[in-house]
């Protein structure tokens, strides 16, 4: 720890650290420094002026005043932040500033929160002495997520420095000089970074708004509320601004421990995903092929009754991993009451053989804001920054900080931070991670003891254990698997290389939990081989790989769309087809699910219900409803409620989602997250044979679930492999004898369809990239497997 | 990291070898070895001077990407520095760039004065080229000269202490 000093500010005496602004020592103290540029995650630039004080050290004081965000305190140091001197100089700088700012308040977005008004307020003069003409400036398109209005802007950089700061990609930047000083990002590029919206938060002006949000409001009209973000493992905390029963915008809540203070755009702007069109908003009964509304007595009576009746062996339910945990725990609880076993939230896993050994309570590995301090990061199978935009910000961090990153993948990411990337061919995987394993001298031992023993490492192999080694010996590592190793065909195996790999570097294990609640599914028992609070059951149920072949006669569907949501989306359908009765408890009204359900209940989404989501870190994170669900829609826990009283299930008296956390929290006693195998494996076989093309359908950061699917600003961002086409590797298509914007005939699963071909260098050979979750993807089969491509449409 | 001590590094996915001339990259070359290691992309300034020149007189969207590339920079940290300093022109220029200073010091010695004159003699506003595309107009900023006000820089050299008519005589004698 370094050693304290103590200074004075405002005649109050302050503990500091030798090497602080002025302005972190006052912040914490509460005392109010205007300012603009600073911020307290970008590095400093005082390029504004607004913080100036009075100061004296040593007993000498300053000849001019001082910026207090770029002026380290020294022992003794005395500040003044209202001395008269401090004043005018603050004074002086608010007229300046304001000499080229609009005069448009009542008309600007940011007005009620600006940090310019609020400061203008305080500092301001009543009259401008400034009587020539304003600058003018010209707006540039950044795209449909940010609203520009660059006559406003200060010039503070926060936008530019948080591009090349927090992003790693500098797209605006100050052009220009002067009075000519433009921001922007000169050549007009869209902004298409996933974190970008956070410029939004960082403009202390109107110059950068929300365009989605854009005139709906005024920010005194909003009510704020508190909310956790139901996409990705991190579970960003949000601040959901509500008014008339509608969320109008979400900004970020500030919490170091999960999304310091920023928000992926998925997370801010899926809100408009809630006011889609095809929301659900009444129970509906099929009769005779044809909808009708029922009231919800009719309609979970006939619910009840025919899982009543029907023998428990045959009736499936498939769980969404973002459903709350307190959704997961009813619905496995009537579930099981009814001795129904086969249920699953594990959607996109196709390889279940290692169930018997796989952990019970899995996490990232570490927390989330470990991840930072990690020294050495292996990415097994992730498209991180899709799946992952603030886990991967995190790792970004670590990297900055010298730890080695290392990736396998089918395709080479585009990472803004050095990275070893081994990009390898689907079928490949398995056999790389043992290359790995093998260049760290493990033994042929476990599932993987064959390919261990037939690898061949290379350089590039001995490349990734060095980097794993390295961080052995300083903080620790971690392997992490994501979203395409647990879609791949060889799961079990790619994960019991993976903890191969991660024991003999002396790494953790880690997996990125793909939806906001992957880690609490488990708790909740959403597993067939789980139970509620996380423990291993005797008996264990059907995993969907089983339910998918065999189709269950009776399936209960909660918050999915079978067509976008599953693995293989052909059988998906089929099965659903097949059941001869179909609950599906949705907030949407999905084609899809008219086609395929008899009964639809309508359930509250995102922001409508109380629940829990526990995050990468395992943290639990609770939330109150923001708003009432649309229409006669309830908040899923008490459509279950209602259900288990139905089925006369005994102790279904919940009067709060909080009761339903607690009774579930007493079950998983002291939780513990490990991600270590409980049993040793068989050796097992590639199911993947090497030599063939394989499909990989990464699912697109905007479609990973129904909400941000139906979010339409986010729709309209051009994210990388983001539509339905065929991605091939220039050297692939030119084997197969395909153009860029070719047709092409893909047959997977017994279906065939037309895709037109794109040519993308970052995929690897034997890789045949076409999205999963979009539009048109539902006509294929598993994410990951097999794939049959033929040049021409389809006639 | 603070972004002004590690400028960003962008690894660009092309092959430097093709950029420019084989007399130009080795020039660069030669300017890279003056930075430190760590400060590499500081050659930005000359290296943007010497394409200029090889140019006509200007810089393109096209040449500054390429530097960008050449630099390992992102494109818009090449425009910053292009946008900002007044040697730089990004468009066509005449043959010639007069260049006179009417900063305060060549304000009060009569600098308005000499851009007036060039307006009236030869139809020539600042930032404007004369017809025969003999000779670009600029205003510029303190050239640093001021203990001779007015100054005016032609192409690179500087001339001191101009009246209308000196100012004359050397626009006169441009090729
Ligand atoms: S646009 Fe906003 S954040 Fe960016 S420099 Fe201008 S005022 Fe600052
Ligand atoms: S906040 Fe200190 S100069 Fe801007
Ligand atoms: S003011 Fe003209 S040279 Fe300084």
């Amino acid at each position: 720890m370094t050693d304290k000093i103590t200074i004075e500010i405002d005649g109050r005496a302050c503990e500091a650290a030798p090497g602080e602004m002025i302005i972190a020592v006052a912040d914490r103290e509460g005392i109010t420094i205007p300012r603009f540029c600073y911020h307290k995650k970008l590095s400093i630039a005082a390029n504004c002026r607004m913080c100036l004080v009075e100061a004296e050290a040593g007993g000498r004081p300053f000849p001019k005043p001082v910026p207090a965000c770029a002026t380290p305190v020294s022992d003794g140091m005395k500040v003044q932040t209202r001395s008269p001197k401090a004043i005018d100089a603050q004074e002086g700088t608010m007229e300046f500033l304001l000499i080229n700012h609009p005069l448009d308040c009542p008309i600007c977005d940011q007005g009620g929160e600006c940090e310019l008004q609020d400061v203008a307020m305080g500092y301001g003069g009543d009259v401008s002495r400034y009587s020539e003409r304003k600058r003018v400036v010209e707006d540039e398109d950044l795209g449909p997520l940010i609203a520009t209005e660059m006559t406003r802007c200060i010039h503070c950089t926060r936008c530019v420095r948080f591009g090349a700061e927090i992003a790693g990609v500098r797209e605006l930047g100050a052009t220009g000089r002067g009075e000519a000083m433009r921001i922007g990002t000169f050549a007009a590029a869209a902004v298409g970074h996933e974190l970008s919206g956070n410029v939004i938060d960082l403009c202390p002006v109107g110059a950068l708004t929300s365009k989605p949000y854009r005139f709906q409001a005024r920010a005194w009209e909003l009510t704020g509320r508190d909310s956790i973000s139901p996409h990705d493992g991190v579970g960003a905390n949000l601040r959901l601004h509500v008014r008339r029963n509608q969320v109008l915008r979400v900004h970020p809540n500030d919490n170091e421990a999960v999304n310091e203070t920023w928000l992926a755009d998925r997370d801010r702007f899926s809100y408009e995903g809630l006011h889609a069109a095809d929301r659900l908003t009444q129970p509906m009964i099929k009769r005779n092929g044809a909808w009708q509304a029922v009231a919800w007595g009719e309609a979970m009576t006939l619910v009840a009754e025919r899982l009543k009746t029907t023998e428990a062996a045959t009736c499936g339910w498939w769980l969404a991993p973002n459903a709350t945990l307190e959704e997961l725990y009813l619905a496995q609880r009537v579930a099981r009451g009814l001795g129904c076993r086969d249920i699953d939230s594990r959607l996109r896993q196709q390889d279940f053989r290692d169930d018997t050994a796989a952990p019970l309570r899995p996490w990232l590995g570490c927390t989330i804001a470990e991840l930072e301090t990690r020294r050495a990061i292996l990415v097994v199978g992730s498209d991180l920054r899709q799946e992952q935009p603030l886990l991967a910000h995190r790792i970004r961090k670590a990297a900055l900080a010298g730890a080695g990153v290392g990736c396998v993948n089918p395709l080479e990411l585009e990472l803004h931070h050095g990275a070893t990337q081994l990009v390898v061919d689907p079928a490949a995987l398995p056999a790389a991670l043992a290359a790995i394993a093998k260049a760290l001298d493990c033994a042929p031992e476990g599932a993987g003891a064959a390919l261990i023993a037939a690898a061949e490492p290379d350089d590039r192999h001995r490349a990734l254990a060095e980097l794993l080694r390295a961080g052995e010996a300083e903080q620790g590592g971690l392997v992490a698997l994501g979203a395409l190793a647990v879609a791949h065909p060889d799961y079990a195996l790619i994960r019991a290389l993976a903890e191969t790999i991660a024991t003999a570097s002396g790494c953790a294990l880690g997996w990125l939990p793909p939806a906001a609640n992957s880690v609490g599914a488990y708790l909740a028992g959403a597993l067939p081989q789980v139970g509620a609070g996380g423990v291993a059951l005797e008996q264990p149920g059907r995993a969907l790989d089983a339910m998918l072949a065999e189709a269950p006669r009776t399936l209960v569907l909660w918050g999915v769309e079978p067509e976008r949501d599953l693995i293989d989306p052909t059988r998906a359908m089929a099965v659903c087809e097949q059941a001869e009765f179909v609950v599906a408890c949705s907030a949407f009204r999905s084609p899809a699910l008219e086609t395929v359900a008899d009964v639809l209940l309508p359930i509250g989404a995102f922001a409508e219900t109380a629940g829990t989501f526990v995050n990468a870190s395992g943290t639990w994170q609770s939330f109150q409803g923001a708003v009432a669900p649309p229409g006669e829609a309830r908040p899923g826990w008490k459509v279950l409620r209602v259900l288990g009283n139905l089925l006369d299930q005994r102790g279904f008296d919940y009067t709060s989602a909080a009761e339903v956390r607690t009774e579930l929290a007493e079950q998983c006693g002291e939780i513990t997250h490990d991600n270590a195998a409980r049993a040793a494996l068989e050796a097992l076989e590639p199911r993947l044979a090497e030599g063939g093309l394989v499909r990989v359908g990464g699912v697109p950061i905007y479609a990973l679930d129904a909400l941000v699917r139906r979010a339409p600003a986010l729709q309209r961002t051009t994210m990388p492999r983001a539509t339905l086409a065929l991605y091939l590797h220039p050297q692939q298509a030119e084997v197969l004898g395909l153009e860029e914007g070719a047709e092409a005939t893909l047959t997977q699963g017994g279906q065939t369809l037309t895709g037109e071909v794109r040519l993308d260098a970052r995929l690897a050979l034997g890789c045949a990239w076409v999205p999963a979750a979009v539009a048109g993807s539902e006509r294929l089969g598993a994410q990951i497997g097999p794939i049959e491509i033929a040049g021409g449409g389809l006639q | 990291m603070s972004f002004r001590t590690t400028p960003l590094t962008v690894a660009h996915d092309r092959d430097k070898s093709t950029l420019f001339t084989a007399e130009l990259r080795e020039a660069i070359d030669a300017l890279l070895t003056r930075y430190p290691e760590d400060w590499q992309q500081s050659a930005v300034m000359p290296a943007l001077t010497l394409l200029q020149d090889a140019n006509g007189g200007w810089l393109t969207r096209a040449l500054m990407d390429d530097l960008a590339v050449y630099l390992d920079m992102p494109e818009v940290a090449v425009y910053e520095v292009a946008t900002f300093y007044g040697m730089y022109d990004l468009e066509p220029q005449g043959r010639h760039k007069v260049c006179v200073c009417n900063s305060v010091s060549c304000m009060l010695r009569g600098s308005e004065e000499l851009i007036e004159h060039v307006g009236e003699k030869y139809g020539v506003r600042p930032g404007e080229t004369s017809d025969d595309g003999r000779f670009t107009l600029k205003e510029v900023e303190c050239l640093g000269a001021c203990r001779h006000a007015p100054a005016v820089l032609v192409d690179k050299t500087y001339h001191e202490n101009l009246s209308p008519e000196a100012l004359d005589e050397l626009i006169d004698g441009l090729e």
